[in-house]
């Protein structure tokens, strides 16, 4: 059962990775190109997800849309690894730091996620490089977290006493003997941190500070067919399953990879 | 007890100071000239000068702070420039109306989530655990805001049960305020329940392995009686810490789901001034929702401590 449910997960993901891949193969239309003539022709042989007010074509729209949800994903999954781990990392091993850095890991996630990375993501201005920016910050602390509690613990292990007691340096202990055996909560936390990813990134496109149009992304093209709900409803249902399909498959992945890596992580560290 | 409840009290205080200093740099992270980008894109010359002296942005950086520290530590948070009035006030009018939907979506969470999760760990791995776990897992999955669009096509375009949107006051009648707020809590709450669920059934899982289970189901309680005496209480233990960050998660869907929704609420308000840059509200707004939840995280540790005498001790 588990099993399964893990390897439905990663096929769904790889499915969405795939689409965002050969976006240019499976694309049927242009993604931008303004056809007037074609406005909101509901699904067709034709157009697989319909058409939407300017006449593009939504099949299209959505699987460009992947390749910037993906993308994004695994720059926010890169850049919190890294400022993750080394924040989890100094603080875990220097107690001295320990205090300070994690009383300010608990400030960035007092405050609600999509509001901080909305409130970064409009100071920086709109474009994907800034979401990635602004959800990285967010979702740091959350890794920094993870990182600090599995290091408190390895800390401890009589092979740590060993490299310090033949004089290896900090540096060389924290990363030939702490890091990789705190990695398996950091991978599982780091699908989780995909997913949300993606799923805030719609949001902020939906909000209107992603990328500018008339980039697809799912946020935005939900975003435009809002307006239509009622004569066109195609616009905005297909790119909700696609993001639906997504963090579903990484919540399976993450599940999966939990059970199989770390079974004392629990469901709440989200 | 009393000990640990003036430690926690102590430990929130320095998050406390954080936050407040990141919702005030916020505005030094725009890139160029904040008075420029918020007097508009048509400003003149005397107009961005008017905004500059209005929120003391000529003024160096330490005396700004310690004027909004001052403000602050008399409950005034400066004044909107979009609104032209006090931040706090502005707050004050669009905080309930996001309360209001963030209690009733609690209150499907908890009617829902908790029941859900118990009677899948009570049936595990039979069709119903099977059932109740794909749905949490769909729940959790599914954008909050897409979710919203879709009921509204559902209970409003086709079947026209319910409004697509707007506010009812509660003063014109206990219905339609209801009805006007039923599609937001529930597009707010799902993943939530979906969260509440799966976490009630594991921690069921757990207790329901205890050895004290064992011992009542010996000594020939009925089932119905063990879970409700014995392993409710204890499931529900962990299920009080993630109040916090299910608090979190409402604000911060709140957002998006007042803005589907046109509810004039505080997430909306937020949305709209981050929009219009008017940061004096962005500030006050990222302040006063995280502080809330370093509140309620407070509260739910000294609860914790009286529902789990065994953390006192720590």
């Amino acid at each position: 059962m588990r099993h399964r449910l893990f390897v439905s997960g990663l096929a769904l993901f790889a499915l969405m990775v795939v689409m965002a891949i050969f976006a240019d193969f499976l694309a049927t239309h242009s993604p931008v190109q303004v056809r007037a003539r074609f406005r909101f022709r509901p699904p067709s042989l034709d157009n697989f997800f319909g058409t939407d007010n300017f006449g593009r074509d939504i099949y299209t729209r959505v699987v460009y849309g992947a390749r910037l949800s993906i993308s994004i994903g695994f720059a926010v999954v890169l850049l919190t690894a890294i400022a993750g781990t080394t924040i989890g990392l100094i603080s875990g091993y220097f107690r001295r730091l320990d205090n300070l850095v994690m009383r300010v890991m608990d400030a960035l996630m007092a405050f609600p996620t999509i509001i901080l990375a909305l409130a970064l993501a409009a100071a920086l201005g709109p474009s994907a490089f800034n979401i990635v920016v602004a959800l990285s910050a967010v979702y740091t602390p959350r890794v920094a977290r993870v990182v600090r509690a599995s290091v408190l613990v390895v800390r401890e292990a009589d092979y740590v006493h060993a490299a310090h007691a033949v004089g290896a340096s900090n540096l060389r202990i924290m990363l030939e003997h702490i890091l990789p055996n705190s990695m398996a909560p950091l991978v599982v936390q780091l699908t989780f941190v995909f997913a949300y990813a993606v799923i805030a990134e719609a949001v902020l496109s939906f909000l209107g500070v992603g990328p500018p149009p008339p980039t697809p992304s799912w946020g935005s093209i939900i975003a435009e067919g809002k307006d239509y709900i009622r004569e066109a409803a195609w616009i905005t249902l297909f790119p909700g399953i696609a993001i639906a399909m997504t963090v579903l498959g990484l919540n399976l992945l993450g599940d999966g990879l939990r059970d199989v890596l770390d079974p004392r992580m629990n469901v709440e560290s989200r | 007890m009393g000990r640990y409840i003036v430690q926690r009290v102590l430990a929130a205080f320095p998050v406390l100071l954080i936050v407040t200093l990141i919702s005030f740099c916020i505005m030094q992270l725009v890139p160029g000239d904040p008075a420029v980008v918020m007097a508009g894109p048509q400003a003149t010359a005397k107009e961005i000068e008017q905004v500059r002296v209005q929120l003391g942005l000529d003024k160096p950086f330490l005396t700004q702070l310690g004027t909004w520290l001052y403000g602050l530590s008399h409950g005034d948070l400066g004044r909107s420039i979009l609104l032209g009035r006090g931040v706090s006030q502005a707050i004050a009018e669009r905080l309930p109306i996001t309360l209001t939907l963030a209690f009733l979506s609690f209150m499907l969470t908890v009617a829902i989530g908790i029941p859900a999760g118990i009677i899948a760990a009570l049936r595990q791995n039979t069709w119903i655990d099977q059932t109740v776990m794909t749905v949490a897992l769909i729940g959790v999955s599914l954008p909050n805001f897409w979710l919203g669009l879709m009921l509204i096509i559902f209970f409003s375009v086709v079947l026209d049960l319910l409004p697509a949107g707007g506010y009812v006051a509660f003063s014109q009648g206990f219905w339609p305020w209801f009805k006007s707020l039923l599609l937001p809590s529930l597009s707010l709450g799902l993943l939530q329940m979906g969260l509440l669920a799966r976490i009630t059934r594991s921690t069921m899982l757990e207790v329901l392995r205890q050895d004290y289970i064992r011992t009542a189901r010996a000594k020939g309680l009925p089932m119905f009686k063990v879970v409700a005496k014995h392993a409710f209480k204890n499931a529900l233990i962990p299920v009080v810490t993630i109040i916090g960050i299910i608090f979190s998660l409402l604000l911060t869907g709140s957002v998006v789901i007042e803005t589907v929704y046109s509810l004039p609420g505080l997430g909306r308000l937020l949305a709209t001034s981050i929009f219009s840059r008017d940061y004096p509200v962005i500030q006050g707004g990222l302040l006063l929702t995280a502080a809330m939840f370093v509140g309620i995280n407070l509260l739910v540790d000294v609860l914790y401590a009286f529902l789990d005498p065994r953390v006192r001790y720590d």
